[in-house]
C-alpha cells in the first residue's frame, strides 16, 4: 500500500474555496488524502499544499491533470523518492507512569525531540523530522500508551538550487 | 460616477457583448432585473423553468460559438440550473451562469431561500465564483466569460449577494485579466505535428477521428483541408455531426455505440487513428481493451487531461483544433509534393463495400410509421441552414443517423450527460441565436415532458420553431435495453402516447399542434410545420413502440461485436472485419 504514497507540491491562489476543490477532485475518484499541510509563500497571495496520497501512479497522473486544470492552481510538483527534502511536526501525549517517565526521556534524548508539557501522568513531546523518524519514534512510545497524538502533515521542498516555479510539470504536458 | 452593483453586473455583460439572458427572477436577484426595465439593451427571455433557462443558453452557444448567459435567482432557482451546469460542463459547452444569493451577512445561516451554489456546482463547473465585494464585480464577469470560452470551453457561474447588488460601487472595466493558474496551450507544438504527420504517411488504414472539438474550435474548413489533402476518411462522432459533411466521400459518418458499420469497424480496423477533438468516451470505443486494437495514436486536445486518459497515444499535441489541424494539412501537404498521396486504394475500396454492404437500414412499412422515416422526411423538406436540436435516446440516435448535416453548428444535442428534456429548451435559445435559419426540435415522448412548458416562453417571447415529437408512447430507449438484456420484462418504461394528448397540450401552450398517425400523413404535416413562421409548430408523431435503434455495441461489448439488427437477413451478417 505504502508504494502508491506520492508527495505533490501544489502552488495555489490564496482564496476561498481553493482547499474544498482539490479535495473535492481527490475525493470525487475515492482517494484518500494521507495528509495535507497548508500555508503561505514567499510570495503575497499564494499558498503553498503539500499533499502526500495514496493512488496508483496512473489514476495519479489523471487526478494531477485535473489538478492542473483549476483556475486556482498555479503550478504542481509531484516529488520523485529521494528528490525532496520532507518534514513534519508531532506532538504526541504519552503516559509515563512510574520508572516510564525516565524511559521516555530517554527515548526523547536519543531522537532528540522536545518535552513541551508535563502531569504527573504524562509527558507531552514535540517531534519534527523525516516521516520515517516520526514513525520510529511513534513505534517505540506505543508500548507506553498514547493519549493523544496531532501531526501537521508532511511539507517538502525540492533538493537543489532551483525552486517549484522553475520546474516543469512532472506530468507532461505533451 | 457610482452605480449600482446590479448595474454594473449588467453593464458588464453588455460589453462582453451579451444580447441576451434566459432566466427566471426572484428575491435575491431582483435587483438585477430593475436595470433590465429601461437601463439595459440585453434582452431577457422569461423561461418558465430554470433548466430550461439553462438549456437555452447551451443552445444558444451551440448555435452561434458565443457564450450563453442564464440567470435564476438564490436557493431552488440555482439549484435548478445544476443539471444544465452539468451538462455544459461535459459537452464543453461555453455558458455563464449569474445567479442571486441571499445577502452576505446571512449566507451560511439558512436563510430563506438561501443554497451553497457555489459548493453545490463545483464539480459540474468549470469555474465558479462567490462575489463579495461590489467592487469585485466587473473584474469577476470579465473572468467568468474569459474562463467559459477561451480553452476547452464550460460552464463559469457567479454568484452574486443581494446587498453585493445593492451596494454602490464604480465601473471601470480591468484591461487585464490576471488568472495566474489558468493559461491554456492554444498552439500546437510544431515537432509534435511533423511525427503526426509521419505516421499519417506511413499509415495504409488511416481514419480522422473527428469530435466536438473541431465545432467548438470552428476548424470545419481546416478539417475539409487535411482531409482532401491526404485522402483520408473521417468519422463524426454524436458531439461532432456536421463538422465534416455527410455527402463528402470521405465522410464514413458516425462510430460508436449505434455508429453504422463502416464508420465503427473502419475505426476497429484502422492503424491509425488521429483523433481530433475527441476524447476516447465509452460510447464511441466499446469495450476499451478491444477497441482499435491495431491503431497507432495522435491525439490532438486543447485540455492536456483528456490525452492518455483511456487510451494510450502515440502521438499527444496539445493545441486549439483550428490551430493544430491547419499546421497538419501544411505539413502533410509539403511532404506529399513530389511523391503524391500515398496508396490507400486498398483501403478505401475496402470502406466502399462496407458501405455498400451495410448501410443504415430500417423496415419500411405501409400502415406502421417508422421513427427513422420521420427523422428521413423532415430532412428532406429542410435546408441545410436548418438547425436539428436533440435530446437523449432514441429519437437522438435516429436523428444522428438519419439527417444529413452538412455543416457545423447545424446539430445541437446533449451528448456526454445525456440529460432528458434538453431539445425543446435548446431548441429555443438555438432559435435566438440564430433566428434567421429554421429550427427543427426532434424529441421524444418521455423528454418532451421534462421541459415542455418553455413552449409558453417559445410564444409569449415570439421565438418559433419546429418539435417533431417521435412519440412512441415509452421511454424507448430503456425499453429496447429491456428487450435486448432484460428478456423483454418491460418496467416502468410505459407512458402512453395519448396521455397527454400532445395536440391540445400545444394547442394550450399557443403552439400549433399537428398529428401524424400514418406514413402518407408525413410529408403534409412537415409541409404544413414549416410553412408556419409565426409560432411555434409541435408535431406528434404516432412511430411503431418496437422499433429499435441498429446497429448497436451493446454496453461493454467490444466494436467488433457490432449487431446490425434485424433487418439483415442471418447470412448478410458480416463476419469478423478483414484488414486489407
Amino acid at each position: 500500500m505504502t508504494n502508491f504514497l506520492h508527495t505533490l507540491s501544489v502552488l495555489v491562489e490564496d482564496r476561498p474555496g481553493v482547499l474544498t476543490r482539490i479535495a473535492g477532485l481527490f475525493a470525487a475518484r475515492g482517494y484518500n488524502i494521507e495528509s495535507l499541510a497548508v500555508g503561505v509563500t514567499e510570495t503575497p497571495g499564494v499558498s503553498r499544499m503539500t499533499i502526500v496520497v495514496d493512488v496508483e501512479d496512473k489514476p495519479l497522473e489523471q487526478v494531477t491533470k485535473q489538478l492542473n486544470k483549476l483556475i486556482n492552481v498555479i503550478k504542481i510538483l509531484e516529488h520523485d523518492q529521494g528528490s525532496a527534502v520532507e518534514r513534519e511536526l508531532m506532538l504526541v501525549k504519552v503516559r509515563s507512569e512510574g520508572d516510564n517517565r525516565a524511559r521516555i526521556m530517554e527515548i526523547a534524548d536519543v531522537f532528540r525531540v522536545n518535552v513541551v508539557d508535563v502531569t504527573s501522568g504524562t509527558l507531552t513531546l514535540e517531534a519534527a523530522g523525516k516521516p520515517e523518524k516520526l514513525e520510529a519514534l511513534l513505534s517505540l512510545l506505543r508500548d507506553f500508551g498514547i493519549v493523544e497524538l496531532s501531526r501537521t502533515g508532511r511539507i517538502a521542498l525540492g533538493r537543489g538550487d532551483r525552486g517549484i516555479k522553475d520546474r516543469s510539470l512532472k506530468v507532461a504536458n505533451a | 460616477m457610482t452605480i449600482k452593483g446590479a448595474d454594473a453586473v449588467l453593464k458588464a455583460l453588455e460589453q462582453e457583448g451579451v444580447e441576451v439572458i434566459f432566466g427566471i427572477p426572484g428575491g435575491a436577484s431582483m435587483p438585477i432585473y430593475d436595470p433590465l426595465v429601461d437601463r439595459s439593451p440585453i434582452r431577457h427571455v422569461l423561461c418558465r423553468h430554470e433548466q430550461g433557462a439553462g438549456h437555452a443558453a447551451e443552445g444558444y452557444a451551440w448555435a452561434t460559438g458565443k457564450v450563453g448567459v442564464c440567470m435564476a435567482t438564490s436557493g431552488p432557482g440555482a439549484t435548478n440550473l445544476v443539471t444544465p451546469l452539468a451538462d455544459a460542463k461535459m459537452d464543453s459547452v461555453p455558458i455563464v451562469a449569474i445567479t442571486g444569493q441571499v445577502p452576505t451577512p446571512v449566507v451560511g445561516n439558512d436563510a430563506f431561500q438561501e443554497a451553497d451554489i457555489t459548493g453545490i456546482t463545483m464539480p459540474v463547473t468549470k469555474h465558479n465564483f462567490l462575489v463579495k465585494d461590489a467592487g469585485d464585480i466587473v473584474e469577476t464577469i470579465r473572468e467568468a466569460f474569459h474562463i467559459a470560452r477561451s480553452g476547452r470551453p464550460g460552464p463559469v457561474l457567479v454568484d452574486l449577494p443581494k446587498d453585493v447588488l445593492n451596494a454602490d460601487t464604480t465601473y471601470t472595466w480591468p484591461e487585464r485579466i490576471n488568472l495566474p493558474g489558468y493559461k491554456p496551450t492554444t498552439k500546437g507544438n510544431n515537432r509534435q505535428v511533423s511525427e503526426a504527420v509521419k505516421l499519417i504517411l506511413a499509415a495504409k488504414r488511416p481514419v480522422l477521428y473527428v469530435g466536438g472539438g473541431v465545432i467548438k474550435a470552428n476548424a470545419s474548413e481546416e478539417l475539409m483541408r487535411l482531409a482532401t489533402i491526404g485522402k483520408l476518411p473521417v468519422v463524426t462522432t454524436l458531439m461532432a455531426r456536421g463538422a465534416f459533411p455527410d455527402s463528402h466521400e470521405l465522410c464514413l459518418g458516425m462510430p460508436g455505440m449505434h455508429g453504422n458499420y463502416t464508420a465503427v469497424t473502419s475505426m476497429q480496423r484502422a492503424d491509425l487513428l488521429v483523433a481530433l477533438g475527441s476524447r476516447f468516451d465509452d460510447r464511441v470505443t466499446g469495450k476499451l481493451a478491444g477497441f482499435a486494437p491495431d491503431a497507432k495514436i495522435v491525439h490532438v486536445d486543447v485540455d492536456p487531461a483528456e490525452i492518455g486518459k483511456n487510451r494510450f497515444v502515440d502521438v499527444p499535441i496539445v493545441g486549439d483544433c483550428k490551430d493544430v489541424i491547419a499546421k497538419l494539412a501544411v505539413e502533410l501537404a509539403k511532404r506529399q509534393e513530389g511523391a503524391g498521396v500515398p496508396d490507400r486504394s486498398a483501403w478505401l475500396s475496402q470502406l466502399d463495400e462496407w458501405q455498400t454492404k451495410y448501410p443504415l437500414r430500417y423496415g419500411q412499412d405501409s400502415d406502421r410509421l417508422k421513427p427513422q422515416y420521420c427523422v428521413e422526411r423532415l430532412n428532406a423538406f429542410a435546408d441545410d441552414d436548418t438547425i436539428v436540436v436533440a435530446g437523449v435516446g432514441q429519437h437522438q440516435m435516429y436523428a444522428a443517423q438519419y439527417w444529413r448535416f452538412e455543416r457545423p453548428r447545424h446539430w445541437i444535442n446533449s451528448g456526454g450527460l445525456g440529460t432528458m428534456g434538453f431539445a425543446v429548451p435548446a431548441a429555443m435559445g438555438a432559435k435566438v441565436g440564430q433566428p434567421d435559419k429554421r429550427v427543427v426540435a426532434i424529441d421524444g415522448d418521455g423528454c418532451f415532458q421534462m421541459t415542455a412548458q418553455e413552449l409558453a416562453t417559445s410564444n409569449t417571447e415570439k421565438i418559433p420553431f419546429v418539435t417533431a415529437i417521435l412519440n412512441n408512447g415509452y421511454l424507448g430507449m430503456v425499453r429496447q435495453w429491456q428487450e435486448l438484456f432484460f428478456e423483454e420484462r418491460y418496467s416502468g418504461v410505459y407512458l402512453d402516447p395519448d396521455v397527454p394528448n400532445y395536440v391540445k397540450l400545444a394547442e394550450a401552450y399557443g403552439a400549433v399542434g399537428l398529428r401524424v398517425d400514418s406514413p402518407e400523413e408525413v410529408d403534409a404535416a412537415i409541409e404544413k410545420a414549416y410553412a408556419i413562421e409565426d409560432r411555434s409548430v409541435v408535431i406528434d408523431f404516432r412511430t411503431d413502440p418496437r422499433e429499435g435503434v441498429f446497429p448497436m455495441v451493446p454496453a461493454g461489448a467490444s466494436n467488433d461485436d457490432i449487431i446490425l439488427g434485424p433487418e439483415f437477413a442471418p447470412h448478410e451478417v458480416p463476419g469478423e472485419a478483414p484488414i486489407v
